[in-house]
């Protein structure tokens, strides 16, 4: 049977363009309502930013090609940053993994590698994310659960053990402490030889979401930013094939936002790293290039796609026109996607598989540089390795069946998914004025605007998911009695201990005086407004562990704490 | 008047996944209960300071980081030290097999993901009203 089609409010589509014409519809849109046929389904089609769709959509006479799309790897490249897209080269399959030990890591990387990935990408513990070595009493039940342990070079080195670094690209969720990690991957290359020059990945690095969404903030906002735009520094001097930052719609999405929330405050959050760089005397033209992004997938597969499509556009554009730049890599926004872990249930767990397909192909079809798919058994515990296998194989049927990346931009055109994009980079703007009048993003963190605006989406998406107004398959229909039958992973009880005996060894042996040295300076160095970077390399190098240089940092910068919303 | 059934909803050790504590809040908040929250980053040691401070009538644990089994476990320890009468349900990614070690040590309810707000309102309400 066909679907019902809503009935619409008379002008509303000239209300929703800010046109008070009302009835004359902007082309591109259904004009008349449309009466549905029969009531089966509901009144409304609202997606997940509660943008009402029409019916359908028709051509848009007034659309201007040149303006809104250009051509794939042309300005403003709606349709995607490469001129071949997946033709050359498909995107990179790159899944987050981390648990226990970096032993146990490293194994679960060769065996991703074995099974056809193409780049890695590091999940740290709650401990390392916080800069907290595995023995701090803060770490207590923590270690080694939501990834992997990670308190000095030594681990850092032997996660990477037998992994060639100058040919895998590494990214690395990792943000409070970036420049510490970042500088003990860097020190693991060096013992591997390789040169910094030939080094390939991301760090997170992101604050700004930290702040509004992610919760793993250390510092206050002032020497956070100072931290991240030093990486940037660093990063274009002496590591240029690295993104020293990949600023994350993600968790902000995981946390509760809309697309548009999402879309709107990820890219505010480019513009004001921009912005911090370009004060700090940076050249944009040179650092902006290294700036990448990173989006969610969630379920509605067309807001999605419109969602990459609409934030390419703004960034070219605000890159382009506001701040007037002329390095074409500057422009194109890249990004990472993973799909969205928030839409995983726990129960009837297969069925998440059908749910990261339909992600992943909105992920694809909206043009991703790399990929994450999320393992079916991810509500109930971390991925078995069975499970994140057919994860990864969710993207190589995408790639190698599908034929879907065999066109670049195969939905550029559509009526629907252009309309779409409009309102999505329309309705972004609106969420910018809104920012700017809270003196741009660091007032609005502080006054809990985007803490409030998220949470109010939160409650009201559960509040219809409660009322069966929004139906999720196998929780709130089509729900089944039968016992949940689905291996778990589990941690090696004694692995901490291990790691904890290693760790005071590593404390216990090391130089001494070549320690406290490479800490003094590292000291004066935070205390003043010089590049922390080298002297964080420094204090890794001669053995301080993160726990140790994240403490002289929390010392001289201090710590953030946020006020509630609820 | 009856008191109002007081609430808290707290999130213990570094994680930092909030929406599910946040939305039960308000939930229990718009059925009629008072709910403080305590914010992230809380100690076992915090958040039964805060339970006592407060004279709450139940505390509903959070976590997503899989420290469940070690923090859930504190938290009930000290509230038996201290001789609290208090509900202490859980909430979070908690595999099955952690379920019954944490009721053996007194936590009410595990509420894993997709459970209806009002099963989690109607608990609360039903085990608490015995009180009077």
């Amino acid at each position: 049977m066909l679907m019902a089609l809503a009935l619409k409010k008379k002008g509303k589509a000239g209300a929703r363009r800010g046109n008070s014409s009302g009835q004359t519809a902007r082309p591109g849109r259904q004009p008349k309502a449309v009466v549905p046929e029969t009531a089966e389904r509901r009144a409304g089609y609202p997606n997940l930013s509660w943008i009402e769709t029409d019916p359908f959509y028709v051509q848009d006479r007034d659309f201007d090609y040149g303006e809104r799309l250009g051509l794939p790897g042309e300005y403003p490249f709606t349709r995607g940053i490469h001129r071949d897209m997946y033709l050359g080269r498909l995107w990179t399959m790159r899944q987050f993994a981390g648990f226990g030990s970096a032993f146990e890591t490293n194994r679960r990387f060769k065996y991703l590698l074995s099974h056809g990935e193409t780049g890695l990408s590091v999940a740290f513990d709650y401990p390392t994310l916080y800069g907290y070595d595995t023995d701090d009493p803060h770490s207590e039940g923590e270690y080694g659960k939501c990834g992997v342990a990670v308190s000095s070079l030594e681990d850092m080195t032997v996660l990477f053990d037998g992994i060639p670094l100058d040919t895998v690209s590494t990214s690395m969720t990792i943000n409070g402490p970036a420049s510490v990690i970042w500088a003990m991957y860097l020190g693991a290359a060096e013992a591997q030889g390789v040169s910094k020059s030939r080094l390939r990945g991301t760090i997170q690095n992101d604050v700004l979401k930290e702040y509004i969404a992610q919760k793993s903030f250390i510092f206050p906002p002032a020497p956070s930013m100072r931290l991240v735009i030093d990486t940037f520094e660093y990063g274009m001097h002496n590591v240029p094939s690295w993104n020293t930052i990949s600023i994350s719609g993600y968790h902000i999405r995981e946390a509760g936002s809309t697309a548009v929330q999402e879309l709107a405050f990820t890219l505010a959050d480019g513009l004001e790293y921009v912005r911090q760089g370009i004060e700090r005397g940076l050249d944009p033209n040179l650092f902006v290039p290294r700036l990448s992004f990173f989006f969610n997938a969630h379920n509605d597969f067309f807001e999605e796609i419109a969602k990459y499509r609409a934030a390419r556009r703004i960034w070219a554009r605000e890159m382009k026109e506001s701040f007037g730049l002329t390095s074409e890599r500057a422009m194109k926004l890249r990004f990472h996607t993973q799909t969205a872990g928030c839409t995983l249930t726990a129960e009837q767990p297969e069925n998440n598989i059908t749910r990261v397909s339909i992600q992943a192909m909105a992920a694809v079809l909206g043009g991703t540089q790399s990929l994450h798919t999320n393992s079916l058994d991810e509500a109930l515990a971390l991925p078995t390795e069975k499970a994140v296998r057919t994860a990864l194989r969710t993207q190589q049927i995408i790639a190698y069946e599908s034929g879907i990346p065999n066109v670049v931009d195969p939905l550029g055109g559509s009526y629907y998914v252009e309309w779409l994009t409009d309102q999505m980079e329309e309705r972004a703007y609106r969420i910018f004025d809104e920012i700017s009048m809270y003196g741009g993003v660091i007032g609005a963190i502080e006054r809990g605007y985007f803490q409030k605006a998220i949470t109010e989406s939160s409650y009201r998406y559960q509040k219809e998911v409660e009322r069966k107004e929004r139906i999720v398959v196998g929780v709130n229909e089509f729900t089944t009695d039968e016992p949940l039958e689905i291996p778990t992973l589990r941690l090696d009880p004694k692995g901490r201990d291990r790691q904890v005996a290693r760790l005071r060894k590593l404390r216990r042996t090391r130089d001494r005086s070549k320690f406290e040295s490479a800490m003094n300076r590292l000291r004066k160095i935070a205390e003043g407004e010089e590049n922390t970077m080298p002297a964080i390399l420094d204090a890794v190098r001669a053995k301080a562990t993160l726990g140790e240089v994240t403490g002289v940092l929390r010392d001289v910068f201090g710590e953030y704490s946020e006020q509630q919303i609820i | 008047m009856a008191r109002k059934i007081r609430v808290l909803i707290a999130k213990p050790g570094l994680d930092g996944h909030d929406r599910g504590a946040k939305v039960v809040a308000r939930a229990l908040r718009d059925a009629g209960m008072e709910v403080i929250y305590t914010g992230l980053h809380q100690s076992p040691e915090q958040i039964v300071q805060t339970a006592l401070q407060e004279d709450v009538d139940a505390i509903g644990l959070s976590s997503l980081s899989g420290a469940h089994d070690v923090l859930f476990p504190r938290v009930m320890e000290l509230v038996k030290k201290n001789r609290m009468k208090v509900l202490v349900t859980a909430g979070g990614i908690i595999p099955e097999e952690d379920i019954p070690a944490l009721k053996k040590c007194g936590i009410a309810a595990v509420f894993g993901p997709g459970t209806p707000i009002d099963d989690i309102v109607k608990f609360h309400k039903e085990r608490l009203s015995q009180k009077g």
